[in-house]
């Protein structure tokens, strides 16, 4: 179980952002979190993927410290995944960067076989994305954190790469965190959900908003 | 715009029909090849309604809002017809009307000029659009206090801005000059829950106002909380105007089973249930 206990994080000059947080994931399990922006709420997913080290407080695995070298078996989807890619990488080089994903899981995600030639400009941002959730499915990773993967894109694709998604993390007993705003979303695909505000979190449950009904 | 037709409820301020677009490509010395942006896109927009486009990216609602302002790249070739208040628009008039009749807020908040204080951004924009001189201050005071922005704004550069102000301050740009159509492009995109809905509500104050306004975004779900019309894009071309109250129950009042499935696929709908109609299925043929 991925497990974060009382994290301290600051950024210089400024209030503190995270104060004593504890939270915990389960293997399987998936867990949402929203708050206002600025709330911390991408801060603390960078601290559960070790891409920023607490200054108080720490992140542990099953029990041990992340690992600080290899495969990281927790991986973070960031809202922008331009960023998150070489630019100056074709997509199938990009792909294949951690592990050779099968055709059954590129079919899955909707990866075009064209698309290997192309460079990360020449994607949309839906489809570059689907493309970083299939480099981060590699065999060894446990934890998931998707920061607002899905915000940019239209209905229909947003429900698509969730299908594959949570199929992939299913069949693989993979912990997932979902970071967004979108509550009904959170509502849909998570177990257990926090609330993160003035540095803590809370649960809270959500619950659908409209439903079918006309929306006011 | 100096004589306005009188104004008529039902009337469309902007008529798009048939607007093909494709751009030019150049491959080799004397062979030009073509990418299709736009393909028969109509659509028709009046004064006092928001009008959503909504569609997946690339879907070209971008360009679309491009060629209304006349925008479009050299290599863009257009066929088709666009009006503006029961006139031809072409590209001299387009020239005109811009920033004056129409206004766009673009997508992304780095249009502001990063090396220029806020204040002076919008008087600029309050002198493209023609206001005398003697009262361009008075015009920003009060699209400051139209979109709750401190007056220290002026003073602002746009770096030290949030996403949320940012976005109203290039609102405030669009509206200085009462134009009659404001096209706004993913005006949401990246504000929280609350900045999201102050924006929403100032579309919909501006066309409370009797103003077109036509809305960008690849979001229904918030597309159907401020629009009157939605119409839905995909791959270039028009797929369906709806009501936005036809998106409801089970989307049997929508006439495509692209809409519906995006309907659908909300997740306070079916979400991710098998859809009953595959999308994919419904061809369409750019060629």
């Amino acid at each position: 179980m991925l497990e974060a206990h009382d994290l301290q994080f600051t950024h210089a000059a400024r209030p503190p952002l995270l104060s004593r947080l504890s939270l915990r994931i389960e293997a399987g399990e998936v867990v949402g979190l929203y708050g206002d922006s600025g709330s911390g709420k991408t801060t603390l997913g960078r601290l559960l993927a070790g891409e920023l080290r607490p200054q108080a407080g720490q992140v542990t695995l099953d029990g041990n410290d992340l690992p600080k070298q290899g495969l990281h078996p927790v991986q973070r989807l960031s809202q922008a995944p331009e960023h998150a890619v070489n630019p100056r990488w074709r997509i199938g080089r990009i792909l294949h960067e951690a592990w050779t994903p099968p055709d059954a899981m590129l079919e899955a995600f909707g990866i075009g076989r064209d698309w290997h030639s192309r460079f990360p400009h020449e994607l949309s941002g839906g489809e570059l994305q689907r493309v970083n959730v299939v480099r981060a499915l590699a065999p060894g990773i446990r934890y998931l954190i998707a920061d607002e993967i899905s915000a940019m894109l239209d209905t229909l694709t947003q429900a698509e790469l969730w299908r594959a998604l949570l199929g992939e993390t299913e069949r693989r007993g993979l912990g997932l965190l979902i970071i967004s705003h979108d509550t009904d979303l959170l509502a849909r695909l998570a177990q257990r959900c926090y609330r993160l505000e003035d540095g803590s979190l809370t649960r809270s449950p959500v619950s659908l908003s409209s439903g079918t009904s006309s929306p006011a | 715009m100096t004589q306005r037709l009188p104004r008529q409820e039902h009337t469309a301020l902007l008529e798009v029909s048939d607007l093909s677009l494709r751009f030019t490509r150049r491959s080799g010395w004397f062979r030009q090849s073509y990418i299709n942006g736009l393909c028969n896109v109509s659509l028709s927009v009046a004064r006092g309604e928001v009008h959503a486009v909504v569609g997946a990216s690339g879907a070209g609602k971008s360009l679309l809002a491009w060629a209304v302002m006349g925008l479009l790249p050299a290599n863009a070739r257009c066929t088709g017809t666009l009006r503006f208040d029961g006139q031809p628009l072409d590209a001299s008039r387009q020239a005109r009307l811009r920033g004056r009749s129409l206004a766009l807020v673009p997508q992304s908040v780095a249009a502001l000029d990063p090396l220029a204080r806020c204040g002076d951004q919008l008087r600029w924009a309050a002198q493209r659009a023609g206001i005398p001189t003697t009262s361009i201050q008075q015009r920003v005071a009060r699209v400051l206090g139209q979109y709750g922005l401190e007056p220290g704004v002026t003073r602002a550069y746009p770096h030290t801005l949030s996403g949320g102000m940012a976005r109203r301050v290039l609102l405030a740009m669009a509206s200085i000059g009462d134009a009659d159509l404001i096209i706004a492009d993913e005006p949401t995109v990246g504000l929280d829950h609350a900045n999201r809905e102050r924006v929403l509500g100032y579309l919909r104050d501006l066309a409370a106002a009797g103003k077109a306004v036509l809305l960008i975004t690849h979001d229904l779900r918030h597309a159907l909380k401020s629009a009157d019309h939605v119409t839905v894009m995909r791959s270039g071309t028009t797929v369906e105007c709806a009501k936005a109250h036809q998106f409801s129950g089970e989307g049997s009042q929508l006439t495509t089973a692209y809409a519906r499935a995006l309907w659908q696929a909300l997740p306070s709908n079916a979400f991710l249930q098998p859809r009953p109609v595959n999308p994919v299925n419904e061809a369409i043929d750019l060629a």
